[in-house]
């Protein structure tokens, strides 16, 4: 086992093995919290701070029960108070501003901010999202936040000489914010890096950036990066020196095509695998589901498996994102009860001092 | 004495309205993105969205008016998407971009289909005294752009889309200047043969014009490599255009070591980045490429490095006007 994973293991948890499950952390908004952002947003409307406060409130106590009635070891709130991944980090950095938005594909766009100025941290991020979630969750709560690189990538950049240069300013911000939520009491946080499937090359630049953020943070808190849709031969094994325990990477989308990527070269962290493609709206069966599990154990014993949906669900229909989660816990319980049974070989795990 | 003439690549940010009835209209899905036969409602919406854009580059006092290419969901793939014997796949990278195009699935024998021809029509009716300028992927980057499930190998889907392209031209208004935008050379360059195989494609395709048409071809993100320039300068074009943005001591070494066409196209405006460029610096960006390659050009087309969708129309907008102050402004001695 890599890192203090331990701790996430429920206490009635019902078998000797514990192959852990979570989510990436984006779940679909219920309808109503989008009208309310309508009406927060309609100036003739009388909906103000405290009624869009209460709503979003009211979308997290839901969200995550919706997350701990599916089974899942680890919870999020279903980032219910986040408007996109970049967006919301950026609206909460001086330094920061928005000019409208962007084309993504065909007609889904991003209000894309630039950054006009030095970054300096501005108002706070995750700390107040984090001790609500805990204040009403039973299970522990993972905490995903956007990386300093997509955060830096994913902006215009008129104010650094380079982007690197940014990220690294970015990547303090992001330390400074990790150290508030481990005050805070978080155990588990996800860094979240698309961007690095884009600029593959990059992944130097992730590195650096990483280390900055992970300076200071305990051992007891667990660190988790996650990176999709991207061709991860170009970042591994490389990615294996990052200071985190655990790479959480979308893999059912290519339906496994990039397994042996990581069976080539031995992966020495936790693998979180995606064992349910975040989009498809069709719920995968618990038998489909178990098979893609066997996958992770290809790659590495199942006292560092993490299984996760690939991506964030926000996209899919709310039904099909829980039918995802319910049937993924499911089928990791099974996979469990076999391995303590003996009826599924697992390669013998990797000595200690490799 | 060199004519600077301030223009673009085209692919424009869709006006903020447009935006929103666009995506009302169509939808957010892969299957709601422009085939070639929307309906009359989507029809009328575009129409008004390029009236707008063609309005705002002759406000802002460009040399060249573009279409706009507001209908190109799939950027540069659009001509192929819209053809038959051309299915849609997977959403996939737009080169090294947080953006998406759908995969265009070559699945039978390619026939032009006129669909850029008509846009072309319709913004010649716009455009006024202001010349048009016409956009189109160059053959090389369609092709690099698209899944061959026909014609069994790289040369054969290379010369299957140049002719497509040439067909394409061939159904064209007149039009004053064709810029045939080739990032793929740049970033997916072509090896030893395909090299000469691709400048061979461009000159095809450039032939296809009218006589009076000058044809750029335009180059991005990177330098191209050296080998792949210098067989690019023997097609018969007008300009090569050079990203400066990018790279411009590559892009300049290029220039002053192999030559240039009589006339170029320089990228001096960021297509991907907030950041206003003054009229004053764009000047000295031609100045410098121009000292430095120690070429005496006819024209210069000023231009942006990239297609401009990237950007939110505000900054867009200060872009083109960036670009026409600076054709307009008198020689500046650094």
């Amino acid at each position: 086992m890599t890192g203090p994973r331990e701790q996430f293991r429920p206490a009635d948890h019902p078998h000797e093995h514990f192959i852990l499950t979570t989510v990436v952390g984006s779940y679909p908004k219920p309808k109503w919290l989008h009208r309310a952002r309508d009406l927060y947003e309609d100036e003739e409307a009388n909906f103000g701070d405290e009624h869009f406060e209460e709503a979003k409130d009211d979308a997290a106590r839901l969200i995550t029960g919706e997350h701990e009635r599916s089974g899942l070891d680890v919870v999020v709130d279903g980032e219910m108070r986040r408007n996109e991944m970049v967006e919301y980090f950026a609206h909460r950095i001086d330094g920061y501003e928005f000019n409208g938005r962007v084309k993504v594909w065909g007609h889904n766009y991003f209000d894309k901010p630039s950054v006009v100025d030095e970054v300096t941290y501005g108002e706070e991020w995750l700390v107040s999202e984090y001790e609500f979630t805990s204040g009403v969750a039973s299970r522990p709560v993972k905490v995903p936040i956007t990386g300093p690189y997509t955060l830096a990538s994913w902006s215009f950049n008129e104010a650094y000489d380079s982007e690197e240069a940014l990220a690294y300013d970015l990547a303090d911000l992001v330390n400074e914010e990790i150290e508030a939520l481990v005050d805070a009491g978080a155990r588990y946080i996800q860094i979240d890096e698309p961007a690095l499937a884009t600029t593959p090359d990059d992944h130097a630049i992730v590195g650096e950036c990483l280390d900055r953020i992970a300076d200071d943070v305990p051992e007891v808190v667990r660190l988790g990066l996650h990176v999709c849709y991207g061709d991860y031969s170009r970042i591994y094994p490389e990615i294996l020196d990052f200071p985190v325990h655990e790479f959480d990477l979308e893999l059912a989308n290519g339906d496994y095509e990039q397994i042996d990527v990581f069976t080539e070269t031995e992966f020495t962290k936790d693998f979180a695998m995606g064992a349910v493609d975040a989009h498809v709206a069709e719920v995968e069966s618990v038998e489909g589901i178990k098979e893609n599990i066997l996958h992770g154990l290809e790659v590495v014993p199942p006292e560092r498996l993490t299984i996760s949906p690939d991506c964030g669900l926000k996209l899919l229909p709310r039904e099909v994102a829980y039918g995802k989660m319910e049937n993924m816990v499911q089928a990791v319980r099974e996979v469990e009860a076999e391995l303590d049974a003996g009826e599924i070989d697992v390669a013998p795990a990797a000595s200690a001092d490799d | 004495m060199t004519q600077i003439v301030a223009t673009t690549p085209g692919l424009y940010p869709l006006p903020e309205w447009a935006k929103d009835e666009l995506a009302d209209l169509k939808g957010h899905q892969k299957e709601d993105l422009v085939s070639g036969d929307e309906d009359e409602a989507i029809s009328e919406a575009y129409e008004r969205a390029r009236g707008d854009v063609i309005d705002q580059q002759r406000t802002a006092g460009l040399d060249r008016v573009v279409e706009g290419q507001l209908r190109w969901d799939d950027m540069l793939a659009h001509p192929l998407v819209v053809a038959d014997s051309v299915e849609t796949g997977g959403i996939v990278r737009y080169y090294d971009n947080n953006n998406f195009y759908r995969d265009p699935i070559v699945t039978g024998p390619l026939a032009a289909t006129g669909d850029v021809a008509a846009e072309l029509d319709a913004a010649a009716d716009r455009a006024g005294e202001t010349p048009l300028q016409a956009v189109l992927p160059g053959p090389y980057s369609l092709a690099d752009l698209a899944t061959d499930e026909h014609y069994g190998d790289e040369a054969a889907l290379l010369d299957a889309v140049t002719e497509f392209l040439a067909d394409e031209i061939k159904q064209f208004p007149a039009v004053e200047t064709l810029f045939l935008l080739e990032p793929s050379l740049a970033v997916n360059p072509p090896g030893d043969g395909p090299d000469e195989h691709a400048s061979e494609a461009v000159d095809a395709v450039a032939g296809a014009t009218d006589a009076g048409t000058e044809v750029v071809v335009h180059t991005y993100w990177e330098a191209l490599e050296e080998k792949v320039y210098a067989h690019l300068m023997d097609a018969a074009v007008q300009a090569i255009g050079f990203d400066l943005v990018s790279d411009h001591d590559r892009n300049v070494y290029l220039a002053g070591e192999y030559g240039t066409k009589e006339d170029v196209a320089l990228g001096l405006v960021d297509g991907q980045n907030t950041l206003v460029e003054s009229p004053e610096t764009i000047r000295e960006r031609v100045e410098w490429f121009t000292d430095q390659s120690g070429e005496d050009f006819g024209t210069v087309y000023a231009t942006a490095n990239t297609e401009l969708f990237y950007l939110p129309v505000n900054k867009f907008e200060a872009k083109l006007a960036a670009l026409a102050d600076a054709a307009d402004l008198e020689e500046v001695h650094a």
